[in-house]
């Protein structure tokens, strides 16, 4: 009966459709490993395609064979050649799959550890549940940020990864392979963009309760622009413009935010949370789980706990409001 | 299928008594996988020992890959070795798989089969922990 006629086709294919539907809309995005932006992403992908299909051709001689077996007018095979079935089926050709998996694999490890020739080193480690990030420069000089990575297109990167507390993982799906960040040693990775544009990093390890609130940004760009990018961020923060930015600045070193935080050109220079100098210049705020804006640094700063739960980081929901809003308005304008 | 003339004989055949698995020896059953285990323990303790104590952490794997080559070789020597053993196990006598007779020459060779299986399987499991070396050549 034609699909078209039969109201049980009709809906068999409608949620065939669906379901199709929604498992395509996962294949593009910021954090795809099937729409890649890296030398390394690509490469994972080919051997994604490769395993899908010889998983699909086996799947095939699998369902084949039982249809064959299950057929009404069966003969005996000799024994010999059910020997032979067995061997080459069960042992032979998944052992040569196998080996040319694993050859593979072992070659793209090699390419994707190789430091050599790196253009950029950025140093990361991850801390519950935040990322600190450190950009290399020649004799020890390094620019600190948080929670959002830029990169040159075309360039090679090393990432140094490591952990202060427990075992997390480094994973930008969009650009490359995952690589844990273990503590007490240092991982490294090598990644290489090849597309201009926002993507999105995660912990791929579970690290504890705000693991899954452990993300961040990751924008590539023109290698000029990034050149231009990375020479603001070294630079120390603006002094605050406005009236309520200058009462904001106030209230963080009243409430003794510069303990825990960094801002480059004030008196603020705890290294216990992430640095703040060019806050407000980020496309995310918390570890990719709000906006940047005014009332997000507002939300943040009142309801830290709830936003984030188990975070060192205490909630100040005892401010006035008025101090609350001028902080915020401090921050956000940290460009 | 085991044939049953040829087990008759082994009560009468007094030199069939003294068949190895008459004195329940599995030993030889084992030897393939432990000399798989041996080679993985020896392989990472010495790509350990030598990035840790001797080439630091970005040094060269040379002399550790060299003796890993060697532990490689031994090993699969020793992994054939046994499976040629196995093999004549195996082989004994006239019958052929499945060797499931409650006989001590089946026994015998159905020792011999699995052996001669767990063989090619440890074969497999070593020749792979040995092809990280062919790959890698640093310690980073």
């Amino acid at each position: 009966m034609p699909a078209a006629a039969c109201p049980i086709g009709r809906a068999c294919l409608f949620t065939f459709g669906c379901t199709l539907l929604f498992t395509l809309t996962g294949c593009d995005g910021p954090q795809s490993t099937l729409s890649p932006a890296g030398t390394g992403a690509a490469r994972i992908l080919t051997l994604f395609w490769w395993m899908a299909g010889f998983a699909f051709v086996i799947w095939l001689i699998v369902f084949g064979i039982a249809v064959y077996a299950s057929r009404p007018k069966r003969s005996s095979h000799s024994a010999n050649a059910s020997r032979w079935l067995i061997i080459g089926g069960g042992a032979i050709f998944p052992t040569v799959v196998l080996t040319l998996l694993l050859v593979f694999g072992f070659r793209l490890m090699a390419d994707l550890r190789t430091t050599e020739g790196a253009d950029l080193r950025i140093a990361v480690t991850g801390e519950r549940w935040w990322w600190r990030v450190r950009y290399l420069g020649q004799k020890d000089q390094s620019t600190e940020l948080a929670n959002e990575i830029r990169l040159p297109l075309g360039k090679r990167i090393e990432f140094i990864l490591d952990s202060p507390d427990v075992i997390h993982s480094f994973w930008i799906p969009s650009l490359g392979g995952k690589v844990d960040m273990i503590p007490g040693r240092i991982n490294k990775l090598v990644l290489e963009p090849t597309r201009v544009g926002v993507f999105r990093g995660v912990c791929a390890e579970y690290c504890g309760t705000s693991h899954a609130l452990m993300n961040f940004k990751v924008v590539v760009m023109q290698a000029e622009d990034f050149e231009d990018w990375l020479a603001t961020q070294a630079e120390p923060a603006a002094a605050p413009r406005s009236a309520l930015a200058r009462q904001g600045k106030k209230g963080f070193f009243a409430n003794g935010c510069s303990a825990c935080h960094t801002i480059r050109g004030t008196s603020a220079d705890g290294e216990i949370g992430p640095d703040l100098t060019h806050v407000g210049s980020r496309l995310s705020l918390g570890a990719d789980i709000l906006p940047t804006t005014p009332e997000a640094f507002r939300r943040w700063i009142a309801h830290t706990e709830e936003i984030k739960p188990g975070v060192k980081m205490p909630s100040f929901g005892m401010l006035p409001d008025e101090q609350l809003q001028a902080m915020a308005a401090y921050l956000s304008g940290l460009q | 299928m085991s044939e049953n003339t040829e087990d008759s004989e082994i009560t009468v055949r007094p030199e069939l008594r003294e068949l190895p698995e008459r004195r329940e020896s599995l030993w030889l059953l084992i030897l393939g996988p432990l000399i798989w285990s041996a080679h993985f323990l020896l392989s990472y303790i010495t790509a350990a020992v030598w990035c840790a104590k001797v080439a630091g952490r970005t040094g060269s794997l040379s002399c550790a890959r060299l003796a890993i080559a060697v532990f490689t070789l031994l090993a699969l020597s020793g992994i054939g070795l046994t499976a040629w053993g196995a093999w004549r196990r195996h082989k004994y006598g006239r019958a052929t798989v499945p060797h499931d007779l409650n006989t001590a020459a089946d026994r015998h060779r159905f020792l011999g089969f699995a052996t001669l299986l767990l063989c090619g399987l440890s074969f497999v499991g070593t020749a792979y922990v040995a092809l990280g070396i062919v790959f890698f050549q640093s310690c980073e």
